[in-house]
């Protein structure tokens, strides 16, 4: 088990490698499917039809998609420094405050091009913050990360209730929400990009943020590969000794990365606040911290992955509507199963099946070799 | 006498909702003893809940439903232990990946069996615990101070709750007094030389495993067959998460741990209790602060001793 794998060609390593994982995931969810009695190749059907069936359907898995391409960002710039941030949840919680901050102040007087960077800037550092505070117990006094961001987690989670329900919500008032933003507090959307492809957007709030996430994408592949930070994080992610012998300040890399990972958490509470309910809303973050998590790791951490991995989920979020719909006792906690099946094979037993790969890439490369010796004889 | 029978009253509810607490902390000093870190104790406990509900009320037996908790437990417990032992795969993920598996399953299958939202029916009296009165409890009841102590405080609790206790003394046993105890503490401090004395490493990681698995049982079981009459989802609410907090704030030791099990206890006790009731100089605290206060306390106790050299420093840490 110790002895290294062989190298594999990049198309395996990055791409056959990741679908066998994600196949056996999904084979079985599928076998949870058959236990609660129903049929998974109608399921199946369910799923795509729901995901891609109008253009419609589209924007709405696009729109979730976005959602996940922030938290999966978030959970793999922590992923590079060697830091497992399980909190986005609670990170993007509170980044709604931001959001909801810059909405009520501006959203009257201003157009949308003036509110949106300041909910950008509020999103990351009210998401930043509260990662920071485990990043620094984690720094200083040596507290393990995953349990003190789950601790923030429910205790964003209360504090959120508090606000909603005490401070942020309207006079007179009795739902746990702010009130309706005006114009300058609602997000374009983006119906002319899907309508180049011949496809009406209908009411589904696919918006301005996706062009915000797939600039993040590239921000953090610029920030990971392309400077020295990045560096210095990856050095201390792959081997904690070796950054601390080449002068890397760990307790200053932990808190940096963790407020970049809290920050891009953050950026998340954009897409469903300003871009779809216009309102800050009471757990309108529904799972998507978590999601981040499965996400990252099916996308190896690179943001070339992450984007197809957010779609693969924005696909079973909306076509898992649809199958809640169809099928009622096949609810939206089927895709927390997946979910978490999606992070055992494609993360804990990511290794479980390279040996048979590798083993079958070798046989065929001893084969072309054979092949070419008795070609030179 | 009136703060005498306060205390006697938040001492009694303390020792209530430790129970799961000692068992998930105890289950987890067994594997990070061993090597294997275990952040699925809240996953195991919740399948555990579920798999004592759904037995229980389908068999009418408490103790079909325990069995079925300790067996659904150690089958997770090995799906962790063959991700973490076998193929060396991280062992955080691992146990994320369990505690999203069984959140969404016991939700979609106690819909799919029992249509109740999520619940399983709630169970009569002969399908979950009952509590027990100690010998003479009734007849010192009137007794000054010591009658409250022993009929109120010490008697009344589920076998279960006697059971976690007792389960403190023999876990140090088993870890300090045998053979098999000295071998699991020397595999997660030094497995290396555990392998170079001929022996199996990985045999000895999964019976810590199985360890777990079994105490995770009793910790689920007592949520739904004791604690409440039932398994309602979502029922753990982060008990995992702060037992191996505790476990950590204890330094792996077990009389440590029943005391910080105690103390994390007690603060959920007082937590509840002061809902509603203004406090003196403060005024009326908010509810969500109180609902906050375990796992503020959490991760302000948590930390301060896991940087300290007595941790147990198993190769097989990851992060």
């Amino acid at each position: 088990m110790s002895t290294p794998y062989a190298k594999l060609p990049g198309w395996v390593e990055y791409g056959l490698v990741p679908l066998v994982n994600l196949a056996v995931a999904f084979l079985v969810a599928g076998l949870v499917v058959l236990l609660v009695g129903e049929n998974p190749f109608e399921a199946a059907y369910h799923l795509i039809n729901g995901a891609f069936g109008r253009g419609e359907y589209i924007g709405f898995t696009l729109y979730y998609a976005t959602t996940f391409i922030f938290t999966g960002l978030a959970v793999a710039v922590a992923f590079h420094a060697g830091l497992f941030n399980i909190g986005g949840e609670g990170q993007a919680y509170v980044g709604g405050i931001g959001v909801a901050l810059a909405c009520l102040w501006l959203d009257q007087v201003m157009p949308w091009y003036v509110v949106f960077p300041l909910a950008i800037l509020g999103s990351a550092f009210f998401g930043a913050l509260w990662a920071f505070l485990p990043g620094w117990l984690q720094a200083k006094r040596g507290s393990h990360i995953v349990i003190t961001t789950i601790m923030f987690n429910f205790i964003a989670s209360s504090l959120m209730v508090y606000l909603l329900t005490r401070v942020l919500k309207p006079l007179g008032s009795m739902a746990p929400q702010t009130r309706t933003f005006a114009e300058g507090g609602q997000l374009p959307k983006l119906d002319w990009l899907l309508s180049i492809f011949g496809l009406n957007v209908g009411t589904a709030p696919f918006n301005i943020s996706f062009l915000l996430a797939l600039a993040a994408a590239f921000g953090v592949w610029l920030l990971i590969w392309r400077t020295k930070l990045g560096y210095e994080m990856r050095t201390m992610g792959h081997s904690p000794s070796a950054a601390r012998y080449a002068g890397i300040r760990e307790s200053r890399i932990t808190v940096i990365a963790m407020m970049i990972s809290g920050g891009l958490a953050g950026m998340m509470a954009l897409n469903p606040i300003m871009g779809e309910q216009f309102r800050m809303q009471l757990d309108f973050v529904q799972g998507a911290g978590f999601v981040g998590i499965a996400v990252a790791l099916m996308g190896r951490s690179h943001p070339g992955g992450i984007i197809p991995a957010a779609i693969l989920f924005g696909v079973l979020y909306q076509g898992g509507a649809e199958i809640a719909f169809e099928m009622p006792s096949i609810s939206r906690d089927m895709i927390v199963i997946i979910q978490g099946l999606v992070i055992l094979f494609a993360g804990a037993l990511e290794n479980m099946f390279r040996p048979a790969i590798t083993r079958a890439f070798a046989v065929r490369g001893q084969r072309a070799a054979a092949v070419v010796q008795t070609k030179g004889a | 006498m009136d703060f005498f029978h306060v205390l006697v009253v938040l001492l009694e509810s303390t020792i209530r909702v430790s129970v799961p607490l000692v068992f998930a902390a105890l289950a987890g000093l067994f594997t990070e003893r061993a090597g294997v870190f275990d952040i699925g104790l809240e996953g195991k406990m919740l399948g555990a809940a579920f798999a004592a509900g759904a037995v229980a009320a389908v068999t009418q037996s408490v103790w079909m439903g325990l069995l079925a908790a300790i067996l659904i437990s150690i089958v997770l417990s090995l799906v962790h232990g063959y991700a973490s032992i076998t193929q060396r795969g991280n062992q955080i993920v691992s146990g994320v990946a369990i505690n999203f598996i069984v959140a969404g399953s016991t939700v979609i299958l106690g819909e799919a069996w029992f249509r109740q939202g999520g619940r399983t029916p709630a169970l009569g009296e002969g399908a979950r615990f009952q509590t027990i009165n100690l010998p003479g409890a009734d007849a010192i009841r009137d007794v000054p101070i010591l009658g409250p102590i022993y009929s109120d405080l010490l008697s009344g609790h589920f076998l279960l709750t006697y059971l976690a206790f007792a389960m403190v003394p023999a876990t140090w046993w088993i870890l300090y007094r045998t053979r098999f105890g000295l071998r699991l503490r020397a595999v997660g401090e030094n497995p290396g030389a555990v392998d170079t004395a001929g022996i199996s490493v990985i045999w000895l990681r999964y019976r810590a495993v199985i360890c777990c698995g079994i105490l995770c049982g009793f910790a689920g079981a007592y949520l739904s067959l004791a604690m409440t009459a039932g398994f309602v989802k979502g029922m753990t609410a982060g008990k995992g998460y702060i037992a191996l907090a505790a476990l950590i704030f204890a330094k792996w030791r077990p009389k440590n741990v029943m005391f910080a099990c105690l103390l994390f206890g007690f603060l959920d006790a007082l937590a509840i209790r002061l809902q509603g009731t203004p406090l003196p100089f403060v005024g009326q605290v908010p509810v969500q602060l109180m609902q906050a206060l375990p796992y503020i306390l959490t991760v302000i106790c948590s930390p301060a001793s896991s940087a300290r050299p007595s941790r147990p420093r198993p190769a097989a840490y990851l992060m």
